[in-house]
């Protein structure tokens, strides 16, 4: 497996800009908080993962996306999907 | 005693055909009028499947000026409203202008305009500072979507209470459970009410794109809509209008008029959950059907035909299903059920008026439109759906549902006026 | 039928952020009109606007609201949220269902519309916000309000450009009386953007005065044309029963409410505004002569002018009522108009004085008792009016009690 192209803080900062500060607070392990429990609903993780997919030219799986409900699982997926 | 409010004429454009009689025999027949888009190149987005109406607005009698002034929205309720009009024999210049009102409505008014519009001033998007100089003349028109109401009044000449309903995707049961009211209340004797849009425009599929509510079955456009189906993945984008002459009881029988329906219990609720989400166990929804029915004096058990919302995204139509079970009880499970959607697909803020023509054509001529493309039910939508095929089935009361962004719940209730004498 | 009064009040104004700041600054004739900031406006022949001052969003609203919200969204929310206080009401489980929203809105959050259709046009589809879906569209307000303070009761949305806050407010009066407890109405609205400004400008009814005394005057022989502003009020409508249930304050009585289109043009028939006055004064039982003071639309558009004027001299005679037009100093704000109207009467009943007409020197023409400083005067009934583009006439009647 290659370098990941999206790292938790690349994440996080797309996160916060396209849907707001997370509720959570800062600095924990958010790696595996669900999605839920940061504050982001599922039109938060829409709007992330478009912003996701134009910024780093991917086209990322609606139906493996919806079943990423942590950072980590997101993270995975987006990695796994830049790397084919 | 609260005055009674009935239907008189109706006028439809909706995808597959203009006019009440091509509306009714694609629904029977279980056409679909869903196809590839073809008003702009759709191939850059994610669905590029839509049901588009063939409509040349001077071929249905509007003036050049008429055609310019008005966005398409507007265009198809105007043309709707002449055809309502006509249809139930009454006279524009013999009705009272003061005692005459406009209840018309429509989720995103003009967006095509404004979105072709856009191009033009802001140069393909280049410009920020847009260049109002290139705008149409009439850019307020489309700014502000109220005109659309002002287009419908002046083809009556009504002078009483007129606005724009727009509650998103039950527009079109609102407004004609607002124009109900203002009847039943004394603010009216005939209000011209049903409700329009016309949405298939490059900026509406781009947001349905990013919120993934359209579906994406971009290679079978005539299958694409299938609501309660298992392997339904979205909705299709639909256009047209839908326009009722609503009559004072006494006011239509003075006058002798045919009656198709009478508006006999609306309620709306909010789900306060989420602007695009819906709470899976249906409660606001139930309680809209509940208050609708009860303020027509009607059991769960009278409903002979529920018109449902049936968009075809994964989520509304178990929300749906768990509406119905919760409000209608065991009468859920016998009661049939279907959405025109699978046939002439979503079109936002109309459709809920075209919905309610549907209705009023499965009481007068006992027939149940079916749910097109339902082969293989979502078992979680394990009601009474009516796949594929059109059904005789004496109906005289149908409850008509909506769902909508913003959290809107709608139920209109239709009945016989002369229920009470049998 | 349940009388209907008002319980709490949230105002966001060109002169004033909060209700007592507006009334304040409207009492000694302190106007919010200046040139725009949202955008660089210096290239349009318009360049003068009414912009609520110091208003930080990230102040009021949580941040995860922001990104999905346009300029007036967030308004709107902080004034729910202060009207809602001022009440002293929250939804809980027992009431929820019967607690509804009824906003109104003329073109959406267009702010935000522009920005989506600059993406689409300069970048492309995938570059649209998912938020695009609701955020532009014109049940905004009213879901977002309803979501924030999970009011799951009878909710609405009434478009009919400036006549829309006071339709808003009939809607909202109706659903209580079928039995809802309580709806959050009124409205707040703006398009300050150039894609807004643009729209604006196609009606020629714009100033285009440099000089923020001179621009915006109603009924002066001077008039020619308006400036626009955002902002609005929102208002939370009670039943009266519930209200004093509760212990509730109650500014006033939703008493009366007409609404009425004009005639298609060139057909020669006479305005509707005056059959709307008459209808809210039917409505509530009430004569010419009871009523106080009359809040003008004020269109500042000469023949539009004259129709107000002629409306208010058939009903209450030449020089028969107070009238007053404070948005003189806030600019027009479409469908925010007739709440913040509402609540300047209202705010007057409280305090028995009647707010200015700021530059305005009455053309005698007019024949209008037009209150151009502060007025101290009992006031127990007020009428308020608002017109929109294309025909629309709407007439609330305020009681006190």
């Amino acid at each position: 497996m290659q370098s990941p192209i999206l790292t938790i803080d690349q994440l996080l900062r797309i996160l916060r800009e396209s849907a707001g500060e997370s509720d959570a607070v800062p600095g924990g392990d958010v790696l595996d908080t669900e999605f839920a429990d940061l504050g982001y609903d599922s039109l938060a993780l829409l709007e992330a993962t478009g912003r996701i997919g134009r910024e780093y030219g991917l086209r990322l799986d609606d139906d493996v996306v919806v079943a990423a409900v942590t950072p980590r699982q997101l993270l995975a997926v987006v990695n796994e999907t830049a790397d084919r | 005693m609260s005055r009674r409010v009935v239907v008189t004429g109706l006028g439809v454009l909706a995808p597959g055909g203009i006019g009440v009689k091509a509306f009714w025999e694609l629904l029977c027949e279980g056409r679909t009028a869903t196809r590839r888009i073809t008003f702009f190149d759709a191939s850059p987005f994610r669905s590029q499947v839509a049901a588009e109406i063939d409509f040349d607005p001077e071929a249905a009698g509007l003036g050049p000026q008429e055609v310019r002034r008005m966005d398409r929205a507007a265009q198809l309720a105007v043309v709707a409203t002449r055809q309502a009009v006509a249809d139930s024999g009454i006279e524009p210049a013999g009705l009272d202008p003061a005692r005459t009102g406009v209840s018309l409505g429509s989720a995103v008014g003009a967006t095509m305009s404004l979105d072709q519009e856009y191009r033009v001033v802001s140069d393909g998007g280049r410009d920020w500072l847009v260049d109002h100089r290139y705008a149409v003349p009439h850019l307020y028109g489309h700014f502000v979507p109220s005109s659309f109401a002002a287009e419908v009044a002046w083809q009556v000449g009504a002078e009483g209470p007129a606005a724009v309903i727009s509650t998103g995707c039950t527009s079109g049961l609102d407004a004609v459970g607002h124009g109900a009211e203002l009847i039943g209340e004394g603010s009216a004797d005939v209000v011209i009410a049903g409700a329009t849009d016309a949405p298939i425009s490059p900026i509406t599929v781009a947001c349905f794109d990013a919120v993934k509510a359209t579906t994406p079955r971009n290679d079978d456009p005539e299958h694409a809509s299938r609501p309660f189906d298992a392997s339904r993945n979205g909705f299709v984008l639909g256009e047209g209008a839908a326009v009722f002459v609503l009559e004072e009881l006494q006011h239509a029988r003075a006058r002798g008029a045919r009656v198709y329906a009478e508006i006999a219990g609306y309620a709306t609720r909010s789900n306060a959950f989420h602007m695009t989400g819906l709470r899976p166990d249906g409660v606001e929804m139930a309680e809209a059907i509940r208050v609708a029915l009860d303020r027509a004096r009607l059991d769960p058990r009278d409903v002979d035909y529920v018109n449902a919302h049936g968009s075809g995204t994964k989520q509304n139509d178990r929300h749906e299903t768990a509406a119905f079970k919760r409000s209608l009880g065991e009468h859920a499970r016998r009661v049939p059920i279907s959405s025109i959607k699978s046939m002439v697909g979503h079109s936002l803020g109309a459709i809920g008026s075209i919905e309610l023509a549907a209705s009023m054509l499965a009481m007068t001529h006992h027939v149940v439109p079916p749910t097109a493309n339902l082969h293989e039910p979502d078992p979680e939508c394990d009601l009474d759906y009516v796949p594929l095929v059109a059904r005789p089935h004496h109906t005289d009361t149908v409850l008509s549902v909506g769902s909508g962004f913003g959290g809107f719940q709608s139920a209109v209730v239709l009945a016989r006026p002369d229920r009470d004498a049998a | 039928m349940n009388r209907v009064v008002v319980t709490g009040l949230g105002v966001v104004a060109p002169n004033g952020l909060g209700a007592a700041a507006y009334w304040d600054n409207t009492l000694a004739g302190r106007g919010g009109i200046g040139p725009v900031r949202r955008f660089d406006a210096t290239g349009y022949p318009a360049t003068l606007a009414g912009e609520v001052p110091g208003f930080a969003a990230e102040e009021h609203l949580p941040g995860r609201l922001l990104p999905q919200t346009d300029h007036m969204t967030r308004l709107a929310l902080v004034a729910a949220d202060w009207a809602l206080a001022d009440a002293g009401l929250a939804a809980d489980a027992g009431t929820d269902l019967s607690i509804g929203v009824v906003t109104a809105s003329s073109s959406g959050g267009f702010e935000f519309g522009q920005r989506e259709l600059q993406n689409l046009w300069a970048k492309g589809g995938e570059h649209v916000s998912a938020y695009q879906s609701f955020a532009w569209f014109y049940a905004v307000n009213t879901g977002q309000i309803s979501i924030r303070h999970g009011l799951r009761g009878p909710s609405g949305v009434v478009v009919s450009d400036q006549a829309g806050g006071l339709d808003a407010v009939g809607q909202a009066r109706r659903q209580i009386r079928q039995g809802a407890r309580a709806v959050v109405s009124g409205g707040v609205d703006g398009s300050l953007c150039p894609w807004g400004w643009a729209a604006q400008l196609s009606t020629g009814r714009l100033s285009t005065a440099t000089d923020p005394a001179r621009a915006y005057l109603p009924f002066d022989e001077a008039a020619d044309g308006h400036v626009y502003g955002e902002g609005g009020a929102i208002l939370v409508l009670e039943d009266a029963a519930a209200a004093r249930r509760r212990g509730a304050r109650s500014y006033g009585e939703v008493a009366g409410y007409g609404a009425a289109f004009d005639p298609r043009p060139g057909s020669g028939r006479p305005p509707a505004l005056r059959r709307a006055v008459e209808a809210a004064l039917a409505d509530a039982g009430a004569t010419p002569g009871e009523v106080d003071v009359v809040f003008a639309d004020g269109a500042a558009v000469p023949e539009l002018d004259d129709a107000e004027a002629a409306a208010l001299a058939a009903v209450f005679g030449p020089y028969g009522v107070p009238v007053t037009a404070p948005k003189t100093m806030t600019g027009r704000l479409s469908s925010g108009a007739g709440g913040l109207d509402l609540a300047a009467a209202l705010l007057s009943m409280r305090d028995a004085v009647v707010p200015p007409t700021t530059n305005v020197v009455p053309a005698p023409r007019h024949a209008l008792d037009l209150v151009g400083s502060p007025r101290a005067l009992p006031v127990r009934t007020a009428l308020v009016l608002a017109r929109g583009a294309g025909g629309f006439n709407s007439a609330v009647l305020l009681r006190a009690g």
